[in-house]
């Protein structure tokens, strides 16, 4: 998609009123609350020397911190996806008591502050918690752990995919598979070839939404990790760090780097919605 | 980028080349099981530890301590001056975006998605970057002015709005386009005024859709922690909101006071998601009385 057809989509003129108020508040709105902060950030990150931006964002704690970032986001998107993948299945298929319950109560993440997530999850998981009094004697470390960090990303991302995944499989037809049963397939063949083909952009919009929400992720991530560099500081943490030692420049430079994988994230969701309506219609 | 928020009511369990019972049941037994573990024992939790003093010591904890008093007013006051920004300018994008045809319409577009691919935090550090008083792109305007925008309520809303700019606008937009705008041209050719148009008309097709949208910006408005963190600098009495109180208490190892002020916000959590399935309810009826084709 080029900037100009971006710019210049096709004009048309409709009688209805507003069009000047609507846009310029609209304009005005965007600005001001979005586009100049943004511009701040990119300004800030011109006035660097290419190779003081690169002293700053490709530092060896800073490539700790974006390894332990993206890697728990993408390990946490792919379990949120086998979970969703599960939860949209038995939602949108089965009839069990508590259904009712079970669909509402999926969009908890959604609405629950990510500080209260960080409080709970640290508390249940620590030596004496109602989890880690039997994990921790097993040697799994729900707390102050890396794998705390994708624990509570895996609980934020959960519902990102069962809600794009339920829809689709909700408004698949029985009759394909009813004729793959009467050409003889096993339930299993049918799910693999017919329902899996067809929900797999589903799965991967939600891969993509739960992955971007997981790098951001800063609320629930500095109650449930022990935040020391180089071992369990995710790259919002290093920024916030950065920032409190009055070094912008720094705190600019990885923060690019961050705003880039998750924007990247986004352009690829974007076009792989377009590509589905594409498909669909 | 949308979710589909509005779940359908249709009701599962059709008999085609179902599974055998034993695997459904297994199924659905695996499925209670992650769901507890993930998020209904966690929810118990809560409640547990913050009425681990019966419900006098929760209630001291939370209105005897002046900070968690004040941060509770903070974000009641925060909270809905964001929501009320980006409901009225959401409003103004959806019904520019969706009614006209224009330049950069896809561009506008697009940007109201910006907010959800960009970490909390680096939205924070945005706007330190603008308006800190040492070094910041208005700086030195704001020490003129002798206004404090960073470290002071400003910047809350700020950082707020920031966050939950989608949420009203990408709620708004395809329900208006669904609904298309014959009903707003026969008022147009029936001579009514814009407000009229606008009130009478657009307003009691939205509504539900409006009111999902606001919901949805205001449970996060409330729970926004990142970029509220970052431009706060954590003045006790000034700037901390109950999700930086949550934070601060827990900091202190006063874990009775942070579950109490968690309680509270979980409480506010739960009723946004009651709300939501009252209102998809609301949604899907009002969707299968009138509009019958509604694609």
């Amino acid at each position: 998609m080029s900037f100009w057809k971006l710019l210049y989509s096709k004009k048309s003129r409709s009688p209805l009123p507003g069009f000047a108020t609507g846009l310029s508040v609209t304009v005005v709105w965007l600005t001001i609350m979005l586009f100049i902060p943004m511009l701040a950030l990119v300004a800030k990150s011109w006035a660097l020397t290419p190779e003081e931006f690169l002293k700053a964002a490709w530092s060896e704690r800073a490539r700790a911190a974006y390894t332990l970032t993206f890697g728990a986001a993408a390990i946490a998107a792919i379990v949120d996806v086998a979970l969703g993948m599960l939860f949209a299945w038995v939602l949108v298929r089965y009839e069990f008591p508590g259904r009712g319950i079970l669909d509402a109560i999926i969009d908890l993440p959604f609405a629950l502050p990510t500080a209260v997530a960080g409080l709970v999850y640290s508390s249940l998981y620590v030596k004496n918690g109602w989890f880690g009094r039997y994990l921790v004697p097993l040697g799994i470390e729900g707390a102050y752990s890396r794998f705390a960090i994708i624990l509570v990303l895996v609980f934020l991302g959960l519902p990102f995919v069962v809600r794009t995944v339920q829809p689709l499989l909700a408004s698949l037809e029985g009759d394909i598979e009813e004729a793959a049963a009467s050409l003889g397939a096993t339930r299993w063949q049918t799910f693999l070839r017919i329902i899996l083909p067809s929900i797999m952009p589903a799965l991967f919009t939600g891969f993509a939404l739960a992955f971007a929400r997981g790098l951001g992720e800063y609320g629930s991530i500095i109650f449930v990790s022990t935040n020391i560099p180089f071992k369990s500081e995710i790259a919002p943490m290093l920024i916030y760090s950065r920032l409190e030692d009055y070094k912008y420049e720094e705190a600019t430079a990885i923060a690019v780097v961050l705003l880039a994988g998750s924007i990247s994230t986004l352009m690829l969701i974007n076009w792989l919605e377009g590509r589905n309506r594409r498909y669909a219609h | 980028m949308h979710i589909n928020t509005v779940r359908s009511r249709k009701p599962p369990g059709r008999n085609v080349a179902n599974e055998p019972l034993w695997f459904r049941v297994l199924l659905i037994a695996i499925t209670w099981c992650i769901a507890l573990v993930l998020i209904i024992i966690p929810l118990v939790y809560v409640f547990v530890q913050a009425f681990a003093n019966g419900i006098s010591g929760w209630w001291k904890q939370l209105f005897d301590d002046p900070e968690t008093r004040h941060s509770v007013f903070l974000t009641l006051m925060v909270a809905p001056a964001a929501v009320l920004i980006n409901t009225v300018c959401g409003l103004a994008a959806a019904w520019t975006i969706t009614k006209f045809r224009f330049p950069g319409r896809i561009l506008l577009l697009t940007a109201l998605d910006l907010p959800f691919a960009i970490s909390p935090v680096v939205a924070g550090l945005m706007l330190v970057l603008l308006y800190n008083v040492r070094t910041g792109y208005f700086g030195s305007f704001l020490n003129a002015a002798d206004l404090r925008i960073i470290f002071a309520w400003p910047g809350l809303v700020l950082a707020t709005v920031f966050v939950t700019i989608p949420f009203v606008a990408r709620e708004l937009i395809p329900l208006m386009q669904a609904l298309g705008d014959d009903e707003e041209l026969a008022a147009v050719s029936l001579g009514a005024s814009p407000w009229q148009i606008f009130l009478r008309v657009t307003l009691p097709n939205i509504r539900w859709g409006l009111l999902f949208g606001i919901i949805q910006c205001n449970a996060r408005a409330i729970g926004e922690f990142g970029a509220v963190f970052v431009v706060s600098g954590r003045i006790e009495r000034e700037t901390y909101t109950m999700a930086l109180r949550v934070e601060k208490l827990f900091q202190d190892y006063n874990n009775t006071g942070s579950f109490a002020v968690a309680s509270v916000l979980t409480l506010m959590a739960l009723s946004t998601l009651l709300l939501k399935t009252l209102l998809e309810r609301m949604i899907s009826r009002s969707a299968g009385e009138g509009h019958g084709d509604g694609h």
